[in-house]
C-alpha cells in the first residue's frame, strides 16, 4: 500500500428484496460500494468493506463478488448495538473516507448510524449523496441527490462521512466465483446491548388509513357545490391578445417561483 | 348568479302606488280591513341577512327601502374563523417550518396539526413555535403557527444544516420546549436526526401516529411498524395529523438573543443545472406541456430548452405523432407534480386536468378564452402561441444579457 494511499471505508448490511423479502445485498450500500470502486485509478483508493453482525449471513457474499479483496465483520447479535463496534473499530482504522447508504433495509432503519459516527469521530458529514466528483489537496467535491432530479455540488475537506442515495449509479453484478472465492474476517469486539430497543414492540406494518376529503362546508348548497364542481383556481389573472404583456407577467411568475436557472453558470452535469 | 342586492323594480313600483292593494303591507303603515279593523299580515315578511342566513325582518328595513334580496342572497366568502389565542405559554411544542418557494409545504402543514393537537390535549397553556430560517411569500395564520422564530441572516442562506442545527440547539437550550416535531422528508429530515445526536435524544423516526404515550412509527424499508415511547424529537411522515382548519393562529413573532454559528464544515457551491430531459417526469419541477395549439413545434422544443423546462404534452400531441408517448400528462400518462406547468395550447380535458391536480401554479397559454384550463390556470394568456412563446424567448434572451453585462 503506497504512503499516501487513499483509505475509504464502506459500511455494508444485508438488505431485504422489498417484494419478495429475500435477503440480498443492501442496495443503497451496493451503491456506496461502487462508488467507491469508480474512483479513478490515480487516487490509488484502497477500498475496505465492513459489516456490524452476524458473519454468517450469505447476502454478505455479495459485495465479495463485487470485487472487494475481503470483508470485515464485527460479529454481534441483531438486538445489538452497531455503535459500540463501529466506533472504537473505525477510531482505531482511521479511513479518509466513510461510505454508508442512507438507511438500512432490516430493522429500524432509522438512518442514525452516519450521524452518530460523524458526530463521535467529530468528521463532517454529507448526505444522500449521488457521485464523488473529485477528490484533491485534501478536499472532496460530492453531488448531493435532491428529490425532482435536482443536483447540489457540495465541498467538504477530508476525513468525511457521507451517506449514498439510491440515486448514484447503479451497483455492478455480482460476479460469483469472486463471492465465492473472497474471504470474510471476522472480528470479536466487546458488544453491548441496544437498551432502548428493548421496550419496542415490533409488528408487520398495517395499512395507513387513506386521509378522506375533508369538506368544512356549513350549508348543504356549499357542500353540493364541493362534490360537484370542477378543480379550478381561484383568481386566474388573464390577459388577452397583448402578446408582450403576457410574456412579460409569464417571465415575472416564472423569476418568482425560482425556476428560471439558466443565469447561473454552472456547468451540466 | 351575483352575489350584489338588487333593488326589486317591481316592489319599488308598488311602494309608490298607493292604490296597489299591497302597498300597506309592503310600505310598513299598519292596514285596515274591510270593517275598518287594524290588520296585521299573519304570514312571515322573510328577508336575507348578509351571510345567506333567512331572517324575519320585523323592523321591516327592508321593504322601506324597497330593496328585496330575494333572488340573490347567498354569499359565498368564507366568514372570519375565530382566532386561537395562546396568552402566556407554559410550555413550546417547536416545529420546523419547511418550506418550498416561500410556501409552507404539505408535509409541514400535517405536522403542525398534530402539533395543534399535541398542544390543546394538554392542560397549561401551551404554544406551537415554528422555527424559520428564511421568508414567506404567503401569510401563514391559518397553518397553526403560535409563536414565529424567524431567522435571517447570510449563514443561514441555502443549505447550511450545520447552521440550522446550532440555531434549534440554541432554541432548545433558551425555551426547552416539550418536543421537536419535523417532517421526515428532505433536508428537515437530516435537520431532525443531526438535532436529536446533537441534543444527545434518539429521534424517533418515521412517526405517523402519536397516542397518550406511545407513538407508532414505519421502519426504513416500510415493512414493520414500531411501537415505541415518545421521544423529544419526532420526524413524522406525510399525513400523520390533518392540518389545522378551524382557527386562525396569531403568527406572534418572537426574537431571541442567538450567537452566529461558527464556521461551517460544508461549503454548498449551489445546485447544478441537470439536464431537464433526463429528470423523470413525474418528478420534474418546472414542465412546459403542449397540446393541439401548437403549430410550430421547433419553436416549443427550443422555448422549452431555454427556460430549462421539461416538455410535457397532451394525449392529442401525442397521438398526432408529435411528442414521445412517455411525455404525455394526464390520467392515462404521467401525473406530473411539477411547482410551475405551463400548458401552451393545452384546452384542458378532465383527465389532463386530473394529470396535474397536484401543480402548485399553472399558466395556460390558448386561444380559446373559455376552455377548462383558463379557468385552472393561475394566469392565463390568450393569443396566439407562437407569438407569445416568441415575445418570451426574447424577454429572457435579454434578461440574460443584461444580467450578464451587470455581473461584468
Amino acid at each position: 500500500m503506497l504512503p499516501d494511499a487513499l483509505n475509504i471505508a464502506v459500511l455494508v448490511s444485508q438488505g431485504r428484496h422489498p417484494v419478495s423479502g429475500r435477503a440480498r445485498r443492501a442496495h443503497q450500500d451496493a451503491c456506496a460500494l461502487e462508488l467507491a470502486l469508480c474512483l479513478p485509478q490515480a487516487l490509488a483508493t484502497n477500498v475496505r468493506a465492513i459489516h456490524a453482525g452476524d458473519p454468517g449471513q450469505e447476502a454478505l457474499r455479495d459485495y465479495l463478488g463485487m470485487g472487494i479483496d475481503g470483508l470485515t465483520v464485527l460479529s454481534q447479535t441483531a438486538e445489538d448495538d452497531a455503535l459500540a463496534v463501529l466506533h472504537p473499530y473505525l477510531a482505531e482504522q482511521r479511513p479518509d473516507v466513510l461510505l454508508t447508504g442512507v438507511r438500512a433495509e432490516c430493522g429500524e432503519g432509522s438512518g442514525l448510524l452516519p450521524y452518530l459516527l460523524a458526530d463521535r469521530l467529530d468528521w463532517p458529514l454529507v448526505t444522500g449523496i449521488a457521485a464523488i466528483e473529485r477528490i484533491e489537496n485534501g478536499a472532496a467535491s460530492l453531488l448531493q441527490a435532491l428529490p425532482r432530479g435536482q443536483r447540489r455540488r457540495v465541498r467538504v475537506s477530508l476525513p468525511f462521512v457521507a451517506s449514498v442515495e439510491s440515486a448514484a449509479a447503479e451497483p455492478r453484478q455480482v460476479a460469483f466465483a469472486r463471492a465465492r472465492r473472497g474471504r470474510i474476517t471476522g472480528l470479536t469486539p466487546a458488544t453491548e446491548i441496544d437498551q432502548a430497543r428493548t421496550e419496542w414492540t415490533l409488528s408487520a406494518a398495517r395499512p395507513r388509513p387513506k386521509r378522506l376529503k375533508v369538506t368544512t362546508a356549513r350549508t348543504a348548497a356549499d357542500r353540493l357545490r364541493q362534490a360537484t364542481a370542477k378543480a379550478q383556481g381561484s383568481t386566474g389573472q388573464i390577459i388577452r391578445d397583448d402578446p408582450q404583456a403576457a410574456a412579460k407577467a409569464i417571465y415575472e411568475l416564472l423569476v418568482e417561483e425560482g425556476v428560471l436557472r439558466n443565469t447561473q453558470g454552472t456547468g451540466r452535469v | 348568479m351575483s352575489d350584489l342586492n338588487r333593488r326589486d323594480p317591481r316592489l319599488a313600483w308598488i311602494l309608490r302606488n298607493r292604490l296597489h292593494p299591497r302597498h300597506g303591507e309592503l310600505s310598513g303603515q299598519p292596514t285596515r280591513g274591510p270593517t275598518g279593523l287594524l290588520r296585521k299580515n299573519p304570514r312571515p315578511q322573510w328577508q336575507y341577512g348578509p351571510s345567506g342566513v333567512r331572517r324575519l325582518d320585523r323592523l321591516q328595513r327592508g321593504a322601506a327601502a324597497g330593496v328585496s334580496r330575494l333572488s340573490v342572497n347567498k354569499r359565498h366568502e368564507q366568514p372570519a374563523l375565530p382566532v386561537h389565542r395562546v396568552g402566556e405559554p407554559q410550555a413550546y411544542i417547536a416545529v420546523w417550518l419547511q418550506t418550498s418557494g416561500g410556501r409552507l409545504t404539505p408535509h409541514c402543514k400535517d405536522v403542525l396539526g398534530q402539533a395543534q393537537q399535541l398542544a390543546v390535549a394538554r392542560e397549561e397553556p401551551t404554544a406551537v413555535l415554528g422555527v424559520l430560517c428564511g421568508e414567506l411569500k404567503d401569510p401563514v395564520d391559518g397553518a397553526g403557527i403560535d409563536r414565529l422564530l424567524q431567522v435571517n441572516g447570510e449563514a443561514y442562506d441555502g443549505y447550511q444544516p450545520e447552521a440550522w442545527t446550532t440555531l434549534c440547539t440554541q432554541v432548545d437550550a433558551a425555551l426547552q420546549p416539550l418536543c421537536w416535531l419535523l417532517p421526515d422528508s428532505g433536508t428537515s429530515a437530516e435537520l431532525g436526526r443531526r438535532l436529536g445526536v446533537n441534543l444527545g435524544e434518539r429521534p424517533a423516526t418515521g412517526v405517523w401516529k402519536i397516542d397518550a404515550d406511545t407513538v407508532l412509527a414505519r421502519n426504513g424499508a416500510g415493512n414493520l411498524d414500531i411501537s415505541r415511547p415518545r421521544s423529544r424529537v419526532m420526524l413524522l411522515l406525510e399525513e400523520c395529523a390533518l392540518p389545522c382548519g378551524e382557527f386562525r393562529y396569531e403568527v406572534r413573532p418572537m426574537t431571541l438573543t442567538l450567537t452566529a454559528p461558527t464556521g461551517t464544515r460544508l461549503e454548498d457551491l449551489g445546485p447544478v443545472a441537470v439536464d431537464p430531459a433526463e429528470i423523470p417526469l413525474a418528478e420534474a419541477e418546472f414542465i412546459l406541456a403542449a397540446g393541439n395549439g401548437v403549430r410550430d413545434w421547433p419553436q416549443f422544443h427550443r422555448a422549452a430548452s431555454v427556460l430549462g423546462a421539461s416538455e410535457g404534452a397532451s394525449r392529442v400531441a401525442v397521438d398526432d405523432g408529435f411528442m414521445p408517448r412517455n411525455r404525455q400528462v394526464g390520467a392515462t400518462g404521467t401525473w406530473v407534480s411539477a411547482r410551475v406547468y405551463i400548458a401552451v395550447g393545452i384546452s384542458g380535458a378532465v383527465q389532463h386536468l386530473q394529470g396535474i391536480s397536484k401543480c402548485e401554479q399553472v399558466i395556460a397559454i390558448n386561444r380559446d378564452a373559455d376552455c377548462d384550463m383558463v379557468k385552472r390556470a393561475n394566469l392565463t394568456a390568450i393569443g396566439d402561441s407562437g407569438d407569445i412563446l416568441a415575445a418570451l424567448l426574447q424577454l429572457v434572451a435579454t434578461r440574460a444579457t443584461r444580467e450578464v453585462s451587470d455581473a461584468a
